[in-house]
């Protein structure tokens, strides 16, 4: 299943957030959208999982998604979303029940998301016990849980100190080797859209038009930031965002 | 100063700008521990001092009969086989009036919560009723409920209604939005996100709210109970006070005080028990 963003713009109130923004998130392709802070990326993403709707212009399911699919646009929050009260398998089971499976079958499918993801140790722990990165992967995990067609993450690992990051990071690139999921990668980490992105997508500051869609063709599994012409992407994405960034800066939030 | 000065505390020792010190400390505080056994020292040590005091004539018996007057009175109750009577007369009329009014309580709580009509139409309603003394209100329900147990179980239940609705609805407008989002995203019905989301996430607000109407509860028991009641606490209290007896009179207050304290570590426990989940 591919997801296609057509012509979509949106408003709060008279303030335009999003121009005319157009892009399709291929299948097993990872699109990291980057642009200067309150540029609408958020709001572009919950439209992309239909949380909210564009005030014009449409977002469109191309194709049929998975067989046995049971939620095929799945987030990764910024925030993990995890319920404290609930255990690993708890947070899980949530997301699984309400669809007919019966408890083996849960069961079984909690056990292999927790074995893919390396946390079958964890699945007693409630969410306190847990450090920032264990939540995320279990927030991961869950979203893997339910087959997603599509992958929408909002700075999954922005919450996250730097080391930790590096190692999901690396936990995310093997992921995707082995499961070619889809994905739609929202980030103000240039070094991680450029390490992750089949496509990055750069926005403009606020109205957040596209600015340019970079394709980056070497595979995910062989990107090295020692290698300059990983480096030099990362500049040129750099470049691009600076003047944004600089402008976006000197606005006021309203 | 040169740049040496930075490592050179040792020889200058002894001069009034280099000596060491280790920083004052001065965080700590403000985070209740559990400290045992204290409150009951409280208890145990005034208690003693009123008995020593009683004893010594320092305190008349006119003005305060001593704790053990007051037990032996107390004995006398139970020795007569009323006590059971009065405490089962109470614990009934607490028990019906509190579980009605916290379960109405809840459910319009939940209402007013979840839906905006009902927010609009009872919200303003709740607030004001709520600050209305309920003992004010007791005529009117004998009237309407007759002056049997039917005036006293509304007025507990009217009680702890109002402080049930609010915890309630203001747990709900606490809830984090993003675990609503997030059950949302994941396809999960209406009445899933509010059994398996919304519930749980205003359990802890809940359950302060009943510590309070708990409270409220007691007291509008006793008093409730002083007007047309033959058996409960509230009408022992009431004639031992007309008969001046202040040592019953001391008996019954401190069952009240008893049952306030129960009450108290029954929530405790149960906030222990469903809440351990809190950092
Ligand atoms: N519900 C809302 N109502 C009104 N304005 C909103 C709402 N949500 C977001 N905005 C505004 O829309 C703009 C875009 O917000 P959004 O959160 O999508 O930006 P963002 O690109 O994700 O920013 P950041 O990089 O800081 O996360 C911001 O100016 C924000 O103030
Ligand atoms: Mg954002």
């Amino acid at each position: 299943m591919q997801l296609r963003v057509q012509s979509l713009s949106h408003y709060y109130g008279p303030l335009e957030i999003l121009s005319d923004i157009n892009f399709t998130i291929g299948e097993g392709e990872i699109v990291c959208v980057i642009g200067p802070s309150g540029c609408g990326k958020s709001t572009l993403l919950r439209m992309l999982g239909g949380l909210e709707q564009p005030t014009s212009g449409q977002i469109l399911e191309v194709g049929r998604p998975p067989e046995g699919s049971l939620n095929p646009l799945t987030y990764v929050f910024q925030d993990f979303a995890l319920l404290p009260w609930r255990t690993v398998h708890g947070n899980i089971s949530l997301v699984l029940e309400g669809h007919g499976l019966d408890k083996a079958d849960i069961d079984a499918r909690i056990a292999d998301v927790l074995e893919r993801t390396r946390l079958s140790d964890f699945v007693n722990a409630i969410p306190k016990q847990l450090s920032g990165g264990m939540k995320q992967r279990v927030a991961i995990a869950r979203a893997l849980a339910v087959d997603p067609a599509v992958l929408l993450m909002d700075e999954p690992l922005s919450a996250l100190d730097s080391q930790t990051r590096e190692l999901l990071m690396a936990d995310l690139i093997g992921l995707w080797t082995r499961e070619r999921f889809a994905a739609c990668y929202i980030t103000h980490n240039l070094n991680e859209a450029v390490r992750l992105g089949h496509h990055v997508v750069v926005l403009s500051r606020r109205p957040g038009k596209i600015r340019e869609i970079v394709q980056i063709d070497i595979p995910l599994e062989d990107r090295d930031m020692s290698d300059p012409k990983m480096a030099k992407l990362q500049q040129d994405l750099w470049n691009m965002m600076r003047e944004e960034a600089l402008d976006a800066d000197r606005e006021l939030t309203t | 100063m040169s740049a040496t000065d930075f490592d050179s505390t040792t020889s200058s020792a002894g001069q009034a700008d280099t000596e060491t010190r280790p920083v004052p400390f001065r965080g700590g505080g403000f985070k209740p521990i559990d400290i045992r056994f204290v409150g009951l020292g409280v208890f145990v040590v005034l208690i003693a001092f009123w008995e020593w005091g009683s004893r010594s004539g320092f305190i008349s018996s006119l003005v305060l009969p001593a704790p053990s007057e007051a037990f032996e009175a107390f004995m006398d109750l139970a020795r007569s086989g009323d006590l059971g009577r009065h405490l089962a007369a109470s614990l009934r009329r607490l028990v019906i009036g509190f579980v009605c009014g916290t379960t109405l309580g809840l459910i319009v709580g939940m209402l007013i919560g979840l839906n905006s009509i009902a927010r609009a139409g009872l919200a303003p309603l709740v607030s004001a009723i709520f600050p209305i003394p309920k003992i004010a209100l007791l005529p009117l329900f004998i009237i309407w409920f007759g002056i049997g147990e039917g005036s006293k179980v509304a007025t507990i239940l009217f009680g702890s209604f109002f402080p049930t609705v609010i915890a309630t609805y203001s747990g709900i407008d606490g809830v984090d939005r993003t675990l609503i989002r997030m059950g949302q995203s994941f396809g999960l019905g209406r009445m899933a996100i509010i059994r398996k989301i919304v519930f749980p996430a205003t359990l802890p607000a809940i359950l302060s709210g009943m510590r309070i109407s708990a409270s409220i509860s007691i007291i509008l028991l006793v008093a409730a109970e002083m007007i047309g009641a033959e058996y409960g606490i509230g009408a022992y209290v009431l004639l031992a006070g007309n008969l001046m007896s202040t040592d019953q009179l001391i008996a019954g207050v401190a069952m009240l005080s008893i049952l306030g304290l129960i009450v108290n570590f029954l929530i405790s426990r149960a906030e222990k028990y469903l809440l351990s989940w809190r950092s």
